[in-house]
């Protein structure tokens, strides 16, 4: 592989995603989901709460293009605005656990000893708590809302960064470069943070990408079940939930949110499986 | 004691607990540094040398507290090492620095070398802005590299370049003392001599103390002023630098040297050929600690442990048969 060595670390990744083709896919999906999510009002054709008492549950047609629902609400118009949640779900929810992993990780694969020990045995308890029933259990204690859904991911998420992160510790704090920052006497925090975490982050990066994934899935699910975002605003967990009840007669309401689901999804596992791939190759 | 000493190491022991089953019990010691003391004075060179994994490396780091040695004493300009603290330490830390052995793994892959350079500079607020920035320039030129290097990263750099970026780390403090692991040890031969050189020079300009680590005689000869030899975590020996290659006492030291690959071949050779290995620092020999392997082994060998004795002023070995 005649790879470009010049330059940071990130940029040489860049460079190499640009020439893998699932990347390219998988970047241009969230890409797309992007743009979408943050020219909602601009793109959209309709507004998502305007109703329509004469065109309930309309096929596909020139006016609507993915149809209406039960409300006489323009579907493309809602998922637009869906798209906001998804976006948002995937990277504050996996934000929030991907910042939990890295402080756990981090302190208790640099600290050691009995630090370790005992954030690795909590990680362990985590880990036995089935987190869906959890999520659900939480969210009806709480008020279900798109910001206890989000934080709920967030929190129960968090642990398989956390041991991503400290076995890079436990390897790269003994690594000659970290010795090198002692020597001139660096501080523990630098140490952790400018020196160690930045060499860590490659593995984070991925399991991130495809976490959100995952949490715009939960979401989905959190939604479809009745307590993630609330009606009236519009998800693509919601409006697949208000069309199975019509999926009989007006397959359109089920079919468009569905696929969006798959393809977001899609898009941030192929990035993630591209990212794994870049990042492979060690530099030294 | 001699006013012009810089580093005074006295019964410096570091062991690494080994812990074995279900509870971690300790079952024993790596004595990889067992009970060593030596001296070096302001702009010397003390070349330490010993096959691998004879403690050298660990001996080198727990000068620095870089590993935390687990008894003993270091005194540097006076003040002992061990027993300051984090803040102490730290301002310590700029009179004493380390190069490291593998250039691949000492700079850190993410940093750009200017920063790798300069951040010394930045943690004992020597200099800010420009004037670091200058700083920086004029030591990658110390170095013999170009200063517009500074914005590249280390992986663009061969193996010789990087040890001079580790140098450049090294020097920027201006230290008094230099622990040199092994820091020729990965590169090419032609590419040594630059560094050896370097090194040499950068000790003339500037007056720097080396404890220079190495496994290499020929390197050890070039660059040393005294030489100790090291073996499993001991000093055997220990003299100025013609002495000791002239006149080796110890039968450890004279095996090396008559392992060492010779430049005239047909030269006389008395082969003292070592059976065996090295033994475990876990489970050292009863005695001396090479009775296992010496060729001029008597009985009580096994039994009698040696300590350092003169043979002549400033010649030191541990041996009872040839320096009894």
């Amino acid at each position: 592989m005649s790879d470009n060595r010049k330059g940071s670390f990130w940029e040489i990744v860049f460079n190499r995603l640009k020439k893998d083709r699932f990347a390219v896919y998988g970047g241009g999906i969230v890409a797309l989901l992007f743009f979408v999510a943050l020219s909602a009002p601009v793109i959209s054709p309709y507004d998502p709460g305007d109703v329509e008492t004469s065109r309930l549950l309309e096929a596909p047609s020139m006016e609507h293009w993915l149809g209406t629902d039960e409300l006489g609400r323009d579907v493309l118009s809602r998922m637009i605005y869906g798209s906001r949640i998804s976006l948002m779900v995937g990277f504050i929810a996996v934000g929030l656990a991907t910042f939990i992993g890295i402080l756990v990780g981090a302190v208790s694969g640099y600290y050691g000893r009995w630090v370790d020990e005992a954030a690795m045995r909590f990680v362990d308890v985590m880990l036995t708590i089935p987190s869906f029933f959890l999520i659900l259990a939480v969210i009806t204690m709480l008020e279900p809302s798109i910001v206890n859904v989000m934080i709920v991911i967030g929190i129960t998420g968090w642990m398989g960064v956390a041991r991503l992160v400290r076995a890079e510790f436990l390897s790269l704090k003994e690594r000659d470069f970290v010795a090198a920052a002692r020597s001139i006497g660096q501080s523990d925090f630098m140490i952790i943070f400018r020196h160690i975490l930045p060499n860590a982050m490659a593995p984070v990066l991925v399991s991130a990408t495809l976490g959100i994934a995952g949490a715009i899935l939960t979401e989905s699910a959190l939604s479809f079940l009745g307590i993630g975002v609330q009606p009236p605003t519009p998800s693509w967990g919601s409006i697949l939930t208000e069309g199975k009840n019509y999926i009989e007669f007006a397959w359109w309401l089920s079919l468009f949110p569905g696929l969006a689901i798959l393809i977001t999804v899609l898009g941030y596992n192929l990035l993630g499986e591209a990212l794994r791939d870049a990042l492979d190759t060690r530099l030294n | 004691m001699n006013n012009n000493t810089l580093v005074e190491v006295n019964h410096l022991k570091t062991w690494f607990p080994i812990h074995s089953g279900i509870f971690a019990k300790k079952t024993g010691d790596v004595r990889a540094v067992d009970d060593v003391s030596f001296k070096i004075a302001n702009g010397e060179t003390l070349g330490l040398v010993g096959e691998s994994g004879c403690g050298k490396t660990t001996l080198g780091r727990s000068i620095l507290r870089l590993i935390e040695p687990t008894w003993g004493e270091v005194k540097f300009e006076g003040k002992d090492i061990l027993s300051l603290g984090k803040s102490d330490l730290r301002a310590m830390r700029k009179k004493m620095q380390i190069i490291f052995q593998d250039p691949f793994a000492s700079l850190n892959p993410r940093m750009t070398v200017g920063k790798i350079v300069a951040e010394p500079l930045s943690i004992h607020r020597v200099a800010k802005g420009l004037e670091l920035d200058d700083m920086v320039a004029s030591l990658l030129s110390d170095v013999g590299l170009r200063p517009e290097h500074a914005s590249r990263y280390p992986h663009e750099f061969s193996g010789g370049q990087r040890q001079r970026i580790g140098i450049a780390r090294a020097l920027a403090l201006k230290p008094k003392f230099i622990v040199g692991d092994e820091p020729v040890s990965a590169l090419d031969v032609s590419v040594q001599a630059q560094v050896l050189n370097l090194m040499a020079k950068l000790k003339e300009d500037m007056g720097i103390a080396y404890l220079f680590i190495s496994h290499d005689l020929s390197v050890i000869r070039h660059i040393s002023d005294r030489v100790a030899v090291m073996y499993l975590g001991k000093i055997v020996e220990e003299a100025a630098r013609e002495e000791l290659f002239s006149n080796p006492v110890h039968p450890y030291t004279q095996a090396l040297m008559e392992a060492a690959p010779k430049t005239v071949p047909c030269g006389k050779r008395k082969r003292i050929i070592l059976g065996g290995d090295i033994p475990s620092p876990a489970n050292p020999p009863s005695g001396c600690y090479f009775h296992t392997r010496c060729p001029v082994k008597v009985n009580d060998c096994e039994s009698i442990s040696q300590s350092l004795k003169e043979v002549k002023q400033g010649h030191r070995a541990a041996c009872m048969v040839k320096a009894p």
